[in-house]
């Protein structure tokens, strides 16, 4: 019943050559992404998010390593050379950067830069291309977007920013959008207008899209799945609304409980204690172990796999708080005694 | 009064690292050095520099020629191991090594003496300026800007041939061609060692201006200006041979490199010995102080490249 | 922009003007001047110097004359040659030094760009070594020992090049002077690019660029090319002066017959008008040359292009 995957990486890894030893940022991890599916990649700095997405689109630092797959649409993209690659990127996959005042050419018009992916990809002559930039501008919700095209970024305001780099991901149609912390650079209530914007796009053109971010209220709005990063691996994937309902392990519980809700308290946020994992030299067993409230024996000897414990859901636990494969259910005061 | 006395000492105590003001705060010259050793042509080029330092000193009460008494049996000899004239002799038979190693004195000596000159001024002018701060600043930093715009070398060229020739005004204009960058430099880091946290609290528990200017923020330019000392000396070398060739520099009966190498291109084709000898020493000298002072920089900062 | 232009030109004129005055002041302070008895000049010459100083004059109308006659070009006669003033002489030595002075120029900024931005792509590779050597020779080995060297290997043992003059003007007689003088400039650039091409390549944009899939050469070119050359073109006006100082020795080393040559001969022989004269002169061009450049910069940053 399951449409082959749009994006598929399986057993991918990343590691970084730095003078103080070998960085494992990324460590066997597993992944799918439908077509048209918007999947949430959650997890705190330094759990490897970004590096994972940076890697398939061959944007890593040149000390890295990459191995395992990440096939998009059947097609290995790290057997890819950069000019192989080149035809993939911006064009059936592009990327929605962080920051967008650092994301854009400071020293270059905006009709420019959204134009030259249109003539390189599509083979558009300049004034075909600058047409259809200019209503993907509009498409977009900037206002006066004839005089704004031809105005350089520093003339725009931070949330314009981001709508022309959405707008540039989205000029050749692409499958797959990976958005990197679209919204981390901007005011809480232009934050809201970007996601909309998200929604609404996603809804017309029935891309795919990756949202890559540590906030989870940006997840709540707009993910259909989420998978939660830690130390380079997922420990956990779920719909949206499973996942918030009832996490399946420690760690995104954790995680929860560390974020600030409107319905809640601000005392009953706690910060997760102590420090992520150090990755060239990772704890042994569950790299969540040094920290997690219900930390076993087994937990700090062997690493458990990503598995599923209900349909659709799959966690990466020796005890997680769901398990419908063995047919119990347990609450976890109940599993720890 | 002892109260008053007691809580400046604990005030001082609890706000500056005591051992911090006396020298550079140790970890980070430590740290410099080891960065500077495993610098490979740092390290070798500080042999070399030694070793034509040396040789400049010692080496002539070794050799039996000197550099202005002529040998009437060897007029334009080329250099060879058993005539004893190893650079060779020039054409009033002058032993060659015996002037180079002359000419490498006076060109070192000319190169520290304008050195200090441009330090000294650089860092009073400096630092003065960056701790009066405000107009007066402004107006010292205007100054150092227009200085920079003109060409300074016509400057000195135009007053060497103004005021005649003489040895001191040759140091002191040459010295003077370097103290803008040092003056920049070292108001910049007093600006931002002003703002730093003990010297307010030195301030606030009472400390007059001049002690603090001399025990807490001197001692932390040392570093900055040693690597930018480092990279000047090239330079004044550079200038002052360039003054020598042109005829502006040093007169005879001293000798400089640069006037020898203006000897030596003269003659080149015949007795190209005589314009190469001189010319190696210069670039080695030259050399090993550019990777020194990119040492010296490197180690202290490595972010720089 | 035009702000910005307006300010920047009347900032040069107090520079100016203070070193065209200390340049008075020399002149009048300098022994053995025409205003010093005891030096023995030509009658002729001494005799054109009194009419032409004004020296019954008070120091005040001296002074203006001074710079009214600069305001019309005229920089006064020469101490030692009564046939010629010194804006003459500057006028038959100048297209020489442009044509070398500019040549130099171009060279240094086309050479040095292009060696610094493979050095950048090419990074610790043989590419980036041998342009490093280069560019250690460049800045090391001051011009008056490249420049004998080059015409010892070039003009006699190869016989490729003549060793010097101006000749006919062609291209053999320019090739060494040129190259001696820009070498460490070429160096510099170098250098300067290098560092900052690696530098931009590191920045976001490039980032998203490369996301983009345009393709490495429309990055490096297209996108990194044009931030990554802001020290270099901040290092143009000094270069600038560095070009024309340089130039003198050049000039006398191959014996063109530029105002570097006149400058040189007329310091050796003591002729102070001449002297001071073009030393007014160089001072004015780079003042001048320093604020083309600054203003290129300027018209070059989008933020001040659309203040």
């Amino acid at each position: 019943m399951r449409d082959a995957p749009l994006l598929a990486l399986k057993d991918y890894a990343i590691t970084f050559a730095t003078p103080d030893g070998t960085v494992q940022a990324v460590n066997g991890l597993d992944l799918s992404v439908q077509p048209g599916e918007v999947l949430a990649v959650v997890g705190e700095s330094g759990s490897g998010k970004s590096q994972t997405f940076n890697g398939v689109f061959g944007l890593l630092a040149r000390n890295a390593t990459t191995s395992g797959e990440a096939r998009l649409e059947g097609r290995n993209l790290l057997d890819l050379s950069p000019r192989e690659l080149d035809q993939i990127r911006g064009r059936d996959m592009a990327m929605v950067f962080q920051d967008p005042m650092t994301a854009l050419n400071p020293a270059m018009k905006i009709r420019k830069q959204l134009a030259e992916t249109l003539t390189v990809h599509r083979g558009l002559s300049r004034r075909e291309a600058n047409a259809e930039s200019l209503a993907i501008m509009k498409r977009v919700g900037i206002p006066e977007a004839e005089r704004r095209i031809e105005q350089y970024p520093h003339q725009l305001s931070g949330g314009m920013r981001q709508r022309v780099v959405i707008a540039m991901a989205l000029l050749c149609r692409p499958k797959l959008i990976v958005a990197d912390e679209p919204t981390t650079a901007l005011d809480v209530t232009i934050q809201a207008q970007i996601l909309d914007l998200f929604r609404d796009l996603i809804a017309e053109t029935g891309t795919a899209l990756i949202l890559i971010t540590h906030d989870l209220g940006v997840v709540a709005g707009v993910a259909d799945r989420v998978a939660v990063m830690y130390a380079g691996r997922i420990v956990e994937s779920a719909e949206a609304d499973a996942l918030f309902s009832r996490p399946a392990m420690p760690y995104t519980a954790a995680l929860m409980r560390s974020i600030p809700r409107p319905d809640q308290d601000v005392e009953a946020v706690e910060p997760i204690p102590g420090r992520p994992p150090d990755l060239i030299r990772p704890p042994t067993g569950c790299p969540f172990h040094p920290r997690c409230r219900f930390v076993e024996d087994r937990c700090r000897r062997e690493r458990p796999p990503l598995a599923e414990v209900a349909p659709g859901r799959q966690a990466a636990c020796w005890f997680p708080f769901i398990d419908e494969t063995a047919g119990t259910e347990t609450a976890p005061e109940a599993a720890h005694g | 009064m002892t109260l008053y006395a007691g809580k400046r000492e604990a005030l001082e105590d609890a706000f500056l690292d005591r051992d911090m003001p006396r020298g550079k705060p140790r970890s980070l010259t430590r740290d410099a050095m080891r960065r500077l050793r495993a610098n490979k042509a740092a390290v070798v080029s500080l042999f070399v520099l030694a070793f034509i330092v040396l040789a400049a000193i010692f080496a002539p009460f070794f050799i039996p020629y000197d550099y202005e008494t002529p040998d009437w049996s060897a007029f334009r000899a080329p250099p060879s191991l058993e005539s004893g004239h190893y650079f060779g002799t020039d054409q009033n038979g002058r032993d060659l090594l015996a002037r180079t190693l002359y000419g490498t004195r006076i060109s070192l000596t000319v190169a520290i003496i304008a050195t200090t000159v441009s330090v000294v001024v650089g860092v009073l002018y400096g630092a003065t300026s960056g701790f009066l701060g405000g107009r007066i600043d402004q107006a010292m930093m205007r100054f150092v800007d227009v200085m920079y715009a003109l060409p300074y070398i016509l400057f000195v060229i135009l007053l060497m041939v103004m005021f005649g020739r003489n040895v001191f005004l040759l140091f002191a204009a040459i010295g003077l061609l370097e103290w803008l960058t040092m003056a920049r430099i070292v108001r910049g880091q007093t600006l931002s060692l002003k703002e730093r946290e003990f010297i307010e609290a030195a301030r606030a528990s009472g400390v007059a201006t001049f002690p603090i200017i001399l025990r807490h923020i001197v001692p932390n330019l040392v570093g900055p200006v040693v690597i930018y000392a480092t990279l000047t000396v090239p330079e004044i070398v550079i200038t002052e041979s360039f003054l020598s060739y042109l005829g502006f520099g040093v007169q005879e009966p001293l000798t400089s490199l640069g006037t020898l190498i203006a000897e030596g291109t003269d003659v080149l084709e015949v007795m190209p010995w005589l314009l190469l000898f001189p010319g190696a020493v210069l670039v080695s000298l030259l050399l090993s102080l550019a990777f020194i002072g990119d040492g010296l920089r490197d180690a202290f900062d490595p972010k720089d490249r | 922009m035009l702000r910005y232009a307006t300010f920047r030109l009347l900032s040069t004129i107090p520079v100016l003007l203070i070193a065209i005055t200390a340049c008075f002041f020399i002149l009048r302070l300098a022994p053995g001047g025409p205003f010093d008895q005891e030096r023995a000049l030509p009658p002729a010459v001494l005799a054109n110097l009194r009419a032409y100083y004004h020296l019954d004059d008070t120091l005040i109308v001296q002074y203006l004359r001074y710079l009214g006659r600069l305001a019309q070009f005229d920089l006064g006669p020469s101490f030692t040659t009564k046939d010629f003033t010194v804006a003459q002489q500057i006028a038959i030595g100048l297209p020489y030094t442009l044509i070398v002075g500019g040549s130099a120029f171009l060279l240094a900024m086309v050479a040095g760009v292009i060696s610094g931005v493979c050095g950048a792509l090419y990074q610790n590779r043989w590419a980036d070594y041998g342009i490093a050597g280069i560019v250690i020779t460049g800045l090391v080995v001051p011009n008056f020992l490249v420049a004998p060297i080059l015409q010892l290997i070039f003009g006699v043992k190869l016989d490729w090049l003549p060793v010097g003059g101006w000749g006919d003007g062609s291209l053999p007689y320019l090739i060494m002077p040129v190259i001696v003088l820009a070498l460490p400039h070429i160096a510099r650039i170098s250098r300067l690019m290098r560092g900052s091409m690696i530098e931009t390549l590191n920045a976001n944009f490039i980032k998203t660029a490369t996301a983009k899939g345009i393709g490495r050469r429309r990055t490096v070119i297209g996108h990194a090319l044009r931030p990554a050359l802001t020290p270099v073109v901040s290092y143009l006006g000094p270069a600038a002066g560095y070009l024309l100082t340089g130039s003198i020795v050049v000039e006398q080393i191959f014996g063109i017959p530029g105002i570097g040559r006149y400058f040189i001969n007329a310091a050796l022989n003591r002729d102070y008008g001449m002297v001071l004269g073009t030393v007014i002169f160089y001072m004015v061009l780079i003042v001048v040359l320093n604020l083309l450049v600054d203003l290129a910069y300027a018209w070059l940053d989008p933020k001040v292009r659309t203040r």
